[in-house]
């Protein structure tokens, strides 16, 4: 697949184009090589300028920019001895949502996430990471499991939402995400949750609730997509860029409100450039937060918990 | 008797204030039916709960009348009356959130879009919140979570049944996160309620949507809805432009949520204080 830039990319774009052509070039002499390291490094310079100042509706774009890393190269990178677990034992398997057993560094885990998937013909069939009724009954029960089996849980989040459809609705899309908010305050077993894309209204939060939440640099988290955001309060959804600005969905200003824990520095220029570096940063926020947390009593674990989550509010003191 | 009479269509300055807190409706001795465009008599209509006698409508009403239908003698303590919004994100879209609050304020006379009350229902002591839908659509921010969570734990200190009366657009935008994270808040009060063997009745009223529907509204140990409210996850309007299909007639109504298994049952305004009534008595024995 060719490489997507991003609008306020475009210089980089520029220079690494400058740097193709030189490349192509045939008289290879030392005066283009030079050239290259130097364009190369201006290209270091720039992306670190325009990454320092992105502004929050250029985080969304990157957040959802089509090379960003999905649950499965996580999975991949992360951990090891994967197997899936399929289905809901109610209605059905959804794609939109992935999770099984897993080992990390040796140990076993749960780990459950949206995925959006890459091809096109993938992407159709987890529908675009938007999950129906089943995927957030598939990651209740996989939850028990892992209570039952005193296993820790990792979830990760990227969607868009849950999938609004005649179908979501026959099948208790309500009652499905409410169950798993319920289930999830009182689970016997530690829960990390990590926000690498999108995170997207009560869809997202369906497998949000744990001990620690931490987000990729730039991910976002917010009560509705930007559009429906607009859509409902401007009634317009081209407002989508000023619904993201008002909503201040970004990692940084989440962390400076006390809604999540700590915020994962992405590499240089975004996770998308650098898979396997982003994956080391998420497995070193697991592993530092899972051996904290195994140190803590299940009773104490739970009431932490609870008081965490009913910490959450913007009320005058 | 004239005095009777007379003080139907004159009532004193004082009770206009309270009535007109208390309806939803224009106070008007002659009002139309919302569904059937039958003419009725004010007075009529309030007797019969704000229930069309023509058509059986059950007309949309306001937080303090669905009170004094559940409350006896309409005698209760309000809890966490006091708490205000702090507006974290300073959110303005056409209009500052800062004055969207203060203009719901003044315009009906509530502070938020929830009030949690602590009263008897038939001799019984309970805890109640109501939903009040002319505040901000009875969206949940942060202070409306407080409330909901305050009266959950009121009931679990006085240990008694906890009783909601939900109808709401949604989670609110204006307070983006902070509203969004109310869904796991009230949702794990109420799962504290449960481990007290308390129980939560929900009543669904018109309409629910989006972030209420998706945590407090569908956690009832019971669900019971009023006929024909809409109760749904997402809005009509999204699953058309998302699916390009003409939904179905009745659809996200509460005859369509008991045929698919999401509700307990349907309950007439009029019968809901003792059907409420009736179950508790089975579920609450001590």
């Amino acid at each position: 697949m060719a490489y997507t830039y991003l609008e306020f990319e475009k210089p980089i774009s520029d220079l690494e184009n400058k740097i193709e052509s030189l490349r192509d070039n045939k008289d290879n002499d030392e005066s283009v090589h030079q050239e290259i390291s130097s364009l190369s490094d201006k290209i270091e310079n720039l992306t670190k300028e325009i990454y320092e100042g992105l502004s929050i509706w250029q985080k969304v774009q990157v957040a959802r920019h089509p090379h960003r890393p999905h649950f499965s190269d996580y999975i991949e990178n992360i951990f090891t001895d994967f197997d899936e677990l399929h289905g809901d034992r109610l209605f059905g398997d959804d794609q939109a949502i992935i999770g099984g057993l897993a080992k990390f560094k040796g140990n076993p885990v749960v780990i459950i996430g949206h995925e959006k998937g890459k091809s096109t013909e993938d992407k159709i069939s987890r529908n675009f990471g938007m999950s129906q009724p089943e995927g957030y009954r598939k990651a209740s029960r996989l939850m028990k499991l892992a209570e039952d089996f005193s296993l820790p849980i990792i979830t990760f989040i990227d969607t868009p939402g849950a999938y609004p459809g005649i179908e979501s609705e026959e099948r208790g899309m309500s009652e499905a995400i409410a169950k798993n908010l319920s289930i999830m305050s009182g689970l016997k077993v530690p829960i990390i949750v990590i926000i690498t894309g999108e995170g997207g209204s009560g869809g997202a939060l369906a497998i949000g609730v744990g001990d620690h939440i931490s987000m990729l640099q730039y991910s976002i988290y917010s009560v509705a997509s930007p559009e429906a955001c607009a859509s409902i309060v401007w009634r317009d959804n081209s407002k989508a860029q000023e619904a993201a600005e008002a909503m201040k969905l970004d990692a940084k200003n989440l962390l400076d409100f006390g809604l999540i824990d700590n915020v994962i520095d992405e590499p240089l220029g975004g996770a998308h450039r650098d898979t396997k570096k982003a994956s080391s940063l998420i497995a070193k926020e697991i592993d530092d937060n899972l051996k904290r947390l195994k140190e803590i009593g299940i009773d104490e674990l739970i009431e932490k918990r609870y008081q965490k989550i009913m910490s959450y509010g913007s009320i005058q003191k | 008797m004239v005095k009777s009479w007379f003080n139907k269509i004159l009532p004193s300055l004082g009770k206009q204030h309270k009535e007109e807190k208390k309806s939803p409706v224009p106070q008007g001795l002659w009002q139309t039916c919302s569904n059937c465009k039958e003419i009725l008599y004010g007075p009529d209509l309030e007797a019969n709960m704000y229930v069309c006698p023509n058509c059986g409508h059950h007309i949309r009403i306001g937080a303090r009348h669905r009170i004094s239908y559940l409350i006896d003698h309409d005698e209760y303590k309000e809890i966490s009356s006091e708490l205000k919004t702090k507006d974290w994100l300073s959110f303005t879209d056409t209009k500052k959130y800062k004055e969207r609050l203060s203009d719901a304020k003044t315009n009906i006379d509530e502070t938020e879009a929830l009030i949690s009350v602590h009263g008897k229902l038939n001799d019984k002591d309970v805890v109640l919140s109501v939903f009040e839908f002319r505040f901000l659509g009875g969206s949940m921010g942060s202070v409306v979570g407080q409330k909901f969570v305050d009266a959950v734990e009121f009931a679990i200190e006085k240990s008694c049944p906890f009783i909601c009366v939900a109808t709401s657009g949604g989670a609110r935008m204006q307070e983006s996160l902070f509203s969004l994270f109310q869904m796991s808040r009230t949702s794990a009060a109420l799962n504290k309620l449960k481990s007290k063997k308390l129980p939560f009745i929900s009543v669904l009223t018109d309409p629910i949507y989006g972030g209420v529907a998706a945590s407090l509204a569908m956690l009832g140990d019971i669900n019971i809805a009023e006929p024909k409210a809409q109760v749904g996850f997402a809005g009509p309007r999204v699953i058309e432009d998302t699916v390009r299909v003409k939904l179905p007639e009745g659809f996200q109504r509460s005859e369509f949520l008991l045929k698919h298994g999401m509700i307990d049952m349907i309950v007439q305004r009029s019968h809901m204080k003792d059907k409420i009534s009736g179950l508790i008595s089975k579920l609450h024995t001590g």
